[in-house]
């Protein structure tokens, strides 16, 4: 009995993209045609039965940004997907925009639909050029089945795509540095005065969203939000794409069932270790997430779960590490990460990347100090608390996690 | 300047001469220069034509990652640097990329051909470890798989 | 109006009022560095963190707006430790050698740690790389003091609508500095010093010229003359704990003369002289088909503007040199005639509230015979530090006068500070020339104040004169391509480089950047302008007695061949 799910990843691999036809007769854009018959309210009524929240890592429920987005009175408003993926260990919406980018173009033009706007941007990070091409295929495609372009499938709903591109910043995943870059300026994030809501890309009102949620508005309008909501497991609600990577047999994209457990999710489809050791922990969410240590394994993947004991369902990247890994060697990829990605705007995330990132090489050198460790905690803390933005304030959390689980291991390091 | 006017002119009219598409502009115009690089001179042409000032153009240039900051091989090796890459033991491959190459991360074979340069995660761990070169990803490496690829790309570059 | 509770203390602010705008109100100081009002509310620097109730993080209260029912706590042991440590970090990528920089007095860091207690600092890590560039005559760069606040790109794009200045790389390498690392004098940068003004550290400040003065001073042979710009009496006091707009005219004389200048001119007195120039200059432009609109030219920000963005009107700049300029020209000649002194034995210091001027004094063709017209530019701020290491107790000064020969002005001379200030100079006399008559109201309103643009049409007897004032050079390049569209048409206009005026030019004291968003600097330094020149008994330049004994004995008249060859100048194509 296989324990993931295939309702997102419905039509994983089984059409080409020129093959129009055939995805139709897959089952292909019934979301679409449902929304367009049922109007826009009965898409955020069936968002909010799914419980569907934002897949970008912020997890906010989405019928709430739907519906206000909706409600705002606006004559010209936009949709952006955002598929900018730079959380390490994180390849889910690659797969998602490769094997099935019409799915992601769905939902998409139901968002369009849904909030009243005539736009859709899709900004796909460089480092996915040859998935940028295909995306851009597809779209001429759909426009000439009339799925997108004028008066779509008769109706009066008008809706164009284009596809942007990043130029390698991880920062720009956040929307404020996203649509900066897309006004031909530095991915620098900006203070939410005014709220890319109300004034976005090209100054106009915008609403955003990662690309798996737009896939999944499009699967919860196409089988209906009852049987989205069902396939979770023990009442949780709905499906999960995971990026399962790292110290793992079969690494990979899977569709699993909320509910489910990390440990079946390494054992049962993973198919374990690839050093056949436990794993020492997972870092489940991204680079800017928890570490899982192998005691909490049996931790359902749930939002609420998971957010008791302080971890992230984030990007839904499940790194599994090794059995035998140093925890301080560990952090040090994971520092050294954040102080080459932090867009140096605001202090604390410019200088406390680069500071954390210092301390975790002592500790990697066995020299470090208790008093660096006192400082390491007061620099993550001011992070966390002040940080312009979701990278800074993220950024110690992995750190943080390690010196709460793993505490004996990193004072094996401390010389003082 | 590592590239005509004309070119560069090509680049801005697929754009509309729109000021803000200098991100895709920069990227367009970087891709056609042999060395991946945008010399001062280009950059400044860009400026120019696009009623931008030099430094609007120079941040952008040398915030984001992609925009190289220095000529490149005409094969520019990419190693992943990040953790699920690291716990794959993309090591390994660095080190043989060193040994082979006679060069460090950052710096271009005496030839021009290769260059190397660390990176952050480009979603490429379900195969790692992995190397962009040229921007293709090529994963599941071992070091009888790069020694093949460099031998390929060697072996091209000769035609 | 909202209610919002500051501390626990309620209070009633304006709706659209920040956080920080509240706190202020109720009486508490939220630091800032990077906050500058509406040209730079980025929230960048996180020391302006307060608690607010129902957000799980602090906020920058700088750009967070108030909020019915809000309730913010400024003090709690959070705030501090956060802001602390916020400020620690900026210290530990930081020149820490306070003792020799230029703000050790008022440097906003510096305070700042002090205020909050950082008494110990245990780390260091690695600093970014350090670009320390000293090579134009005007400005001096050095990246080590930076604390990347962004207020001089912002300044320099948005208020002077250039932009030089930019944040490249990212992260810890994050630098601000000109595109591709180029020093400032290979850039289009005018030098206005805006930038400098609002930096709060050490990070830009004017290329130091204290010692050379100093040196001239020391040595016997040499015949020391300075003068000092209208600008600079109307805000020196400020660096002796003056309020903003008091006039300190005689004590300065009084100062100067106490350093050990040899003789004590003053702009002021060039300032009529260039009204008689550009005057003439003028009417024989409208009466003879000149070029038009003819433009001012003693601004040196916007002589370099122009000559590098708007190749076109170059031919509108009036000829005239600038009044310092002038001055330093006939000090070498008609001064040293008069008095046989050896112009080689004469070094002229000029006292500008202006750091464009230091290039100005150093431009190949500001000579003439073999002499240069200025030896040494310094700044109201240089003249300041000048009066402190000499120990002189400014502020008891008694109030004394300038040298006789050049040291003699009106009340037009003395408004050259405030913007507008030129042209109402300008017109008094051209009035007075075009009908022959002695006119009473000379007060010309129109072209006062403080605003970018201004814009006048004075009845001269038959001719309509029609007039603009702008200040900045954003203003000025907008009316530049209003101009070149046909939009407007003028005889003259007057452009001063620096918004507001000289009164806030890039040499002046420094104010801190909350005073800066409250109150009109430049409008209350010109008060002091203004003022001056209603208490004066001749207000006209062409009623200054020195200026005719200048003409009846040297110069002839007004755009003579020997006025030509030392009071006028030329301009220079330049290409970014």
């Amino acid at each position: 009995m296989s324990k993931t799910r295939s309702l997102i990843s419905e039509f994983f691999d089984k059409y080409q993209i020129d093959h129009f036809d055939d995805y139709i007769r897959l089952g292909g854009f019934k979301g679409l045609k449902k929304a367009l018959e049922a109007g826009p309210d009965y898409v955020i009524e069936a968002l909010k039965k799914s419980e569907l929240r934002g897949r970008g890592g912020a997890a906010y429920p989405a019928y709430k940004k739907w519906s206000s987005s909706k409600e705002r009175q606006a004559p010209t408003k936009y949709v952006l997907v955002n598929g900018d993926e730079g959380e390490p260990g994180t390849f889910k919406d690659r797969d998602l925009l490769d094997k099935d980018p019409y799915k992601v173009l769905e939902g998409l033009i139901i968002a369009g639909y849904t909030i009243g706007a005539q736009e859709g941007y899709i900004y796909i990070r460089e480092e996915y050029e040859l998935i940028r091409q295909k995306l851009t295929e597809a779209i001429a495609h759909a426009k000439h089945h009339n799925y997108l372009g004028q008066n779509i499938l008769g109706t009066d709903f008008s809706f164009q795509v284009k596809v942007y591109t990043g130029a390698g910043a991880y920062v720009c995943g956040e929307n404020t540095a996203l649509i900066e870059s897309m006004h031909g300026n530095v991915g620098r994030p900006r203070v939410k005065r005014p709220r890319v809501s109300e004034k976005g890309l090209f100054h106009q009102p915008t609403m955003v969203n990662n690309v798996e949620t737009f896939a999944c508005a499009a699967t919860i309008l196409a089988h209906g939000a009852d049987t989205y909501a069902n396939a979770g497991l023990n009442g949780f609600k709905g499906t999960k794409m995971i990026s399962l990577c790292g110290n793992i047999s079969k690494p990979g994209v899977y569709e699993v069932p909320f509910g489910i457990t990390l440990r079946e999710i390494i054992e049962d489809i993973g198919g374990g270790t690839r050093d056949l050791s436990l794993g020492k922990f997972v870092q489940s969410g991204g680079a800017s997430c928890a570490l899982i240590p192998y005691t909490h394994f049996d931790t359902p993947y749930t939002y609420e779960d998971f957010d008791k004991e302080g971890f992230s369902i984030g990007s839904g990247a499940i790194v599994v590490a090794n059995g035998n890994i140093r925890v301080v060697d560990y952090l040090s990829s994971v520092t050294s990460f954040f102080e080459h990605e932090s867009c140096g705007k605001c202090t604390p995330c410019r200088e406390g990347t680069k500071r954390m990132h210092e301390i975790i090489e002592d500790l990697c050198r066995d020299q470090a100090s208790q008093k660096q460790i006192d400082r390491l905690n007061q620099i993550a803390y001011t992070m966390i608390d002040s940080s312009l933005c979701g990278l800074g304030q993220t950024a110690p959390a992995a750190t943080l996690s390690a010196l709460k689980h793993f505490e004996d291991e990193i004072m094996e390091s401390v010389v003082l | 300047m590592g590239i005509s006017k004309e070119r560069i002119e090509d680049v801005l009219a697929k754009y509309d001469y729109r000021a803000d598409a200098l991100v895709p502009i920069l990227m367009d115009t970087q891709s056609l220069c042999v060395d991946h690089f945008l010399t001062e001179a280009t950059q400044k042409y860009i400026a120019k034509k696009l009623d931008l000032t030099y430094v609007d153009v120079y941040e952008v240039s040398s915030f984001f990652a992609a925009l190289h900051k220095t000529p490149k091989g005409k094969y520019h090796i990419q190693v992943c640097d990040s953790s699920v890459c690291r716990i794959n033991k993309k090591d390994i491959i660095q080190t043989f990329l060193e040994q082979h190459l006679q060069i460090e991360p950052g710096q271009m074979t005496p030839d021009g051909l290769f260059s190397l340069e660390k990176t952050t995660c480009f979603g490429a761990c379900d195969i790692s470890p992995a190397v962009r070169i040229n921007k293709k990803v090529h994963g599941h490496l071992t070091i009888q798989k790069m020694k093949k690829l460099l031998g390929e790309l060697k072996e091209a570059s000769h035609v | 109006m909202v209610k919002v509770k500051i501390n626990n203390t309620s209070i009633e602010v304006p709706k659209d009022f920040t956080v920080l705008d509240a706190a202020r109100h109720a009486g508490y100081d939220v630091p800032t560095l990077c906050f500058m009002k509406d040209i730079n509310e980025v929230g960048a620097c996180r020391v302006c963190l307060v608690e607010i109730e129902g957000y799980d993080k602090l906020q920058a209260s700088c750009v967070t707006n108030v909020r019915e029912g809000m309730s913010v706590k400024t003090n709690t042991k959070r705030v501090r430790e956060r802001v602390r440590t916020n400020v620690e970090l900026l210290l530990e990528n930081h020149n820490r050698e306070c003792t020799t920089c230029v703000r050790s007095r008022n440097c906003e860091l510096l305070n700042l740690a002090e205020n909050l207690g950082v008494t110990e600092l245990e780390f260091q890590g690695q600093q970014r790389p350090r670009y320390f560039d000293d090579y134009s005559p005007s400005i001096v760069r050095d990246s080590s003091k930076c604390i990347l606040c962004g207020k001089c790109v912002s300044t320099c794009k948005d208020v002077q609508g250039i932009g030089i200045l930019g944040f490249q790389n990212r992260g810890h390498m994050t630098n601000v500095g000109p595109a591709f690392q180029a020093k400032m004098n290979e850039t289009d940068c005018i030098y206005c010093g805006q930038c400098v003004n609002v930096c709060p550290v050490g990070a830009l400040s004017e290329k130091r010229d204290i010692h050379r003065v100093w040196e001239a001073i020391e040595d016997p042979s040499i015949q020391v003359v300075v003068q000092a710009a209208p600008a600079v009496r109307a805000a020196l006091g400020e660096e002796f704990g003056n309020p903003i707009g008091t006039r300190t005219t005689g004590k300065m004389a009084a100062a100067m003369r106490r350093l050990g200048f040899d003789t004590i001119f003053d702009t002021n007195f060039a300032a009529d002289l260039t009204i008689m120039e550009e005057g003439y200059e003028l009417l024989d432009r409208i009466q003879n088909n000149g070029v038009l609109p003819m433009i001012t030219s003693c601004s040196p920000g916007w002589i370099r503007y122009c000559e590098f963005n708007h190749h076109d009107f170059l031919p509108n700049l009036s000829s005239c040199k600038s009044p310092h300029q002038m001055l330093g020209a006939l000090t070498k000649s008609y001064y040293a005639q008069a008095r046989d002194i050896d112009p080689d034995k004469i070094y002229v210091v000029s006292v500008m509230p202006c750091i464009s001027k230091k290039n100005e004094a150093a431009r190949p063709e500001m000579e003439q015979d073999g002499h240069r017209d200025v030896d040494a530019v310094i700044t109201t701020r240089e003249l300041a530090k000048m009066i402190k290491q000499a120990g002189i107790d400014f502020n008891n000064l008694p109030d004394e006068g300038f040298d006789d020969f050049m040291g003699d002005y009106t009340g037009a001379g003395v408004i050259f500070g405030a913007t507008g200030g030129v042209m109402e100079a300008a017109l008094r006399t051209v009035a007075d020339v075009l009908t022959g008559q002695d006119l009473q109201a000379i007060d010309y309103q129109a072209v006062r104040g403080t605003d970018a643009f201004k814009e006048a049409t004075v009845k001269i007897g038959d001719l309509e004169v029609s007039v603009a004032v702008v200040n900045g050079t954003k203003a000025a390049g907008q009316l530049l391509e209003q101009i070149r569209n046909k939009e407007k048409t003028y005889h003259f206009i007057e452009v001063m480089g620096c918004p507001g005026g000289c009164v806030n030019g890039g040499g002046q004291p420094k104010v801190t950047q909350h005073i800066r968003d409250h109150i009109n600097l430049a409008e209350k330094r010109a008060q002091a302008l203004y003022a001056e020149d209603l208490a004066l008994p001749v207000r006209k330049s062409h009623e200054n007695q020195e200026v005719k004994h200048l003409y009846d004995t040297f110069l002839g008249k007004p755009n003579s061949h020997k006025a030509h060859h030392l009071l006028h100048t030329y301009y220079t194509k330049r290409v970014k």
